[in-house]
């Protein structure tokens, strides 16, 4: 494996860690609403991220500095090209972080509605967009022979990429459902566990609707063939076997196989996607790739030591933080937030 | 305003904006893990209370620093992709090193820190904390590594029509980067002081002070601003010299210098008309710049008009001249407020060898002195970016050259105005957040949830 494959691993890698730790970040703040009943619920529920969402959406963070540094065409192509889309991104993330931090610091209820409403868009916009972007990666966008994007706001907004938004947006759904049942006590397991199982539907549907579109609507079959090979079968199928986990009140496993969906079908994407990172719709040439868009392998080899160094750190401590925190929240316990 | 401007504009409002919250969390991350530190070494609940007293409005702060930093790591690619393709080479590393070396550090023991304090041991709580500040700190200098480059490219060769990087230790070890970071560091040191003092002394002049902790907290505050200002000017100094050398283009325009002189007076207030390159009104001390600049009252310090001669005789044709007003005036009001920052800073710790300092002046004046570091940090940054035009990358590429292509006078617009908006709304609400806590005091009373443990 060369250093170039290295780091399109590396970065598939850094996206699902994003996605299995901030789409149950996101779902929590999707259902936040629908769950807790009271001031002192919703506190509970805010709580079950309260001290990890940070780190959590640092590996977004981390994932752009990565694209930056090892395929800085990428980085430019991308986040110039999605401009407006992006700008909604982050004027989501802006008032949903400070909201966490802000809501439960006044007593008035009309300043922690509006943070729990904060809460809620912040958490919905990104959670849907990311499934659009993703989408558009391997559907393919106009990219000039010169790397540069030509197509505006609304080409984004084509069919294949609302399906794959919808899929992203009810998957971190069901996802932040089953991690409340895991996390929470005092009826509100319950009632997670009750919206986890209304919410298996629509997921699963959609998933499969993105998978079939994919199909359809992409060149991946031409790529990949009609076999889709292990990894998008298994993230099927662990959405499947969710179904009976969530009925016999598996509580455990349901969280792992909604973890396992999600891992797996951005695998699937990063798959679909190798060797190019984005991919033009108007001339395959012009598509930026692993090569065309790398830094030097200079760069690469720098990084490369640096990130073999500081992985494994990371991981190991942001691991503890999830022993220090790993009880059930109820009602009883102190609250922060 | 064409797409460069407003892509321009943006930048600025948008980091400056996040260079209002970094400081304070820079400098107060430190004090806050002395003082937690001082509790588990002493066992006072003095200083558990004041830990969490200041912790508080550091958490505050720290919210506002965090999110207004996602929109500064995303901003290279979409409003400056070109500047990204000639610079990611380089450029990217230190941000994603920053990320993985810092981000995860601050951001995961930030959240135990909040919420850990009956999970974990004390010792290990304030261990957290000094992860969390020394986190913070490397953030910063890995972003100033970057930003460095910008200002003194080293380490690269021009290779396929870009800047590629081929040392990485000449990277780190620009000498720009040890006196910027240095800089920077103190100046948030000082601010963090100064904020201290400054809220202590509110409380002082209401005698809210039973349990003996804004008295505290004012004379540890008053030691670690005056440290903070001393070293940031001393610093500061030796930075001025630096740019003399490597960017002498900076300090013409931090002067209004127009023609070269030796030696060189140095301007305490000049009116000059930019266009033609001359002075209105000006009044000078001989022979001072020189002695800034080279530790000698004599020895020649270069004009702007040379200096253009030069840049046209190595670049080509063009005006590389900065905005002198801005460049001169954001220069004298950044050493103005370190001057009154140190005045006042000495005087306290000469008043509080004997206990807090009583001068109502004095303890009103703390109050507005919050203000002081403010204004210096905002001023100097605004300084060094604006005194690099109409470079982006020093030399290399020119700011015009280096935006977004597919990126629209429109959609630049759409964006600034909203996150202007967004960010007008959290900076309210944050303010209001600080002042109710800053004011509200020491919880002994059920009303603050900073008595609270964690969940
Ligand atoms: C000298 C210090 C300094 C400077 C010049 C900058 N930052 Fe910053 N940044 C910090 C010092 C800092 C910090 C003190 O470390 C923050 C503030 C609050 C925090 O959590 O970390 C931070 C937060 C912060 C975050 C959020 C991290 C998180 O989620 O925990 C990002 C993504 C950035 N910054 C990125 C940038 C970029 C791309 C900059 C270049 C323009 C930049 N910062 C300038
Ligand atoms: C946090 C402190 C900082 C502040 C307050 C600050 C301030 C500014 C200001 C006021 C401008 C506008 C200058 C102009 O357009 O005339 C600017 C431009 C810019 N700065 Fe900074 N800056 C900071 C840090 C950085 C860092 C750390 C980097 C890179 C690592 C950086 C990169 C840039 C870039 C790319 C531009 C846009 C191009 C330009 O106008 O030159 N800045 N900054
Ligand atoms: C007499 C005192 C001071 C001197 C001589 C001084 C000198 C300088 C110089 C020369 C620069 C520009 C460096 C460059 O562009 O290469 C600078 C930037 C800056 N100054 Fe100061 N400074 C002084 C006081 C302060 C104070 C009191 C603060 C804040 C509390 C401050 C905060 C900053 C910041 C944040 C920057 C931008 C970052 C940087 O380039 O380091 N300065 N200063």
């Amino acid at each position: 494996m060369d250093l170039n494959t290295l780091w399109f691993a590396l970065i598939g890698v850094l996206f699902v860690g994003f996605f299995f730790l901030e789409g149950f970040d996101y779902g929590v703040g999707i259902l936040h609403p629908f769950i807790a009943r009271t001031d002192t619920e919703r506190r509970v529920v805010v709580n079950t991220i309260g001290p990890v969402w940070d780190g959590n959406e640092v590996w977004m963070i981390t994932a752009g500095g990565a694209m930056f540094a090892a395929f800085p065409h990428w980085y430019a192509t991308l986040f110039s090209g999605f401009y407006l889309a992006l700008v909604l991104m982050l004027l989501a993330l802006i008032v949903r972080g400070v909201a966490f931090e802000f809501r439960s610091k006044m007593e008035s209820p009309v300043w922690r509605a509006v943070w729990d409403w904060a809460i809620f868009v912040g958490s919905f916009v990104p959670a849907l967009l990311w499934g659009v972007a993703l989408a558009n990666l391997i559907r393919g966008v106009p990219i000039d022979g010169t790397m540069t994007y030509v197509g505006g706001f609304f080409n984004l907004l084509n069919p294949y990429a609302l399906i794959g938004g919808l899929a992203s947006l009810a998957i971190f759904t069901l996802h932040g459902a089953t991690f409340l049942t895991l996390k929470t006590g005092g009826g509100m397991d319950e009632r997670a566990r009750a919206l986890a199982s209304k919410l298996w539907y629509p997921a699963a549907f959609l998933l499969l609707a993105f998978v079939v579109a994919t199909y359809w609507m992409t060149d991946v079959h031409e790529r990949l063939g009609v076999d889709p090979g292990v990894v998008p079968a298994v993230a099927v199928m662990a959405l499947v076997g969710c179904r009976w986990t969530i009925t016999n009140r598996r509580d455990g496993w349901s969280f792992v196989l909604t973890a396992v969906a999600i891992v797996f079908a951005t695998v699937t994407v990063f798959i679909a996607l190798f060797p190019r990172v984005m991919v033009s719709s108007l001339d395959p040439e012009w598509s930026l790739t692993i090569y065309n868009a790398a830094s030097s392998p200079y760069t690469l080899k720098v990084m490369s030591i640096v990130a073999g160094l500081l992985v494994p750190v990371v991981l190991v401590y942001q691991g503890w933080t999830y022993w220090v925190f790993r009880q059930r929240i109820t009602p009883q316990s102190e609250l922060h937030y | 305003m064409d797409v460069v401007m407003l892509a321009r504009l943006q930048f600025a409002v948008t980091t400056v904006y996040h260079f209002f919250f970094v400081p304070l969390t820079l400098g107060l991350s430190v004090l806050v893990a002395i003082l937690e530190t001082m509790y588990v070494r002493t066992g006072d609940e003095t200083y558990k209370k004041m830990t969490k007293f200041w912790g508080k409005l550091f958490l505050i702060n720290f919210a506002m620093g965090v999110v207004t930093g996602i929109v500064q790591e995303f901003q290279f690619g979409m409003n400056w992709s070109e500047y990204s393709r000639f610079m990611g080479d380089i450029f990217g590393a230190p941000l994603a090193i920053e990320a993985l070396l810092a981000f995860y550090l601050e951001s995961v023991f930030i959240g135990i820190w909040i919420f850990g304090w009956d999970r974990i041991s004390k010792r290990l709580h304030a261990t957290v904390m000094w992860l969390v500040a020394i986190g913070s700190n490397i953030s910063a200098l890995w972003i100033l590594v970057a930003n460095s480059f910008m200002q003194q490219p080293v380490g690269y060769v021009l290779r396929n029509g870009r800047a590629e990087m081929d040392s990485f230790f000449a990277l780190l070890g620009n000498g720009h980067v040890w006196v910027q970071w240095p800089h920077v560091f103190f100046s948030a040191v000082a601010t963090a002081g100064f904020f201290v003092v400054g809220i202590s002394a509110w409380h002082l002049l209401r005698g809210s002070d039973r349990l003996g902790i804004f008295s505290r907290s004012f004379r540890i505050g008053v030691v670690y601003a005056a440290v903070g200002i001393v070293l940031a000017m001393l610093v500061g100094h030796n930075q001025a010299q630096y740019m003399t050398r490597i960017q002498p283009m900076k300090m013409a325009a931090a002067e209004a210098l127009w023609d070269s002189e030796d030696p060189a007076a140095m301007s305490l207030f000049t009116i000059g008309n930019e266009r033609e390159r001359r002075d209105v009104f000006a009044v000078k001390v001989p022979g001072l710049l020189s002695f800034l600049a080279h530790n000698s009252f004599s020895g020649e310090v270069r004009g702007i008009n040379d200096l253009q001669e030069e840049a046209v005789r190595i670049h080509g044709p063009g005006d590389y001249v900065p905005p002198v007003a801005v460049s001169y005036w954001a220069f004298r009001i950044m050493i103005g407020a370190g001057m009154l920052m140190l005045l006042l800073a000495l005087y306290g710790v000469w008043k509080a060898r004997s206990g807090v300092p009583t001068a109502r002046w004095y303890l009103r004046a703390s109050v507005w002195a919050i203000a002081l570091p403010y204004i210096a940090n905002s001023t100097g940054w605004i300084f060094t970016e604006i005194g690099r035009q109409p470079w982006i990358v020093f030399g290399l590429q020119k700011t015009v050259d280096a935006v977004s292509l597919s990126v629209s006078g429109g959609e630049v617009v759409f964006s600034l105005v909203a996150f202007t908006l967004v960010y007008g709304i959290l900076m309210a609400a944050g303010v209001v957040l600080l002042r109710k806590y800053a004011t509200e005091g020491v919880p002994g009373d059920s009303a603050a949830p900073a008595a609270v443990g964690a969940v």
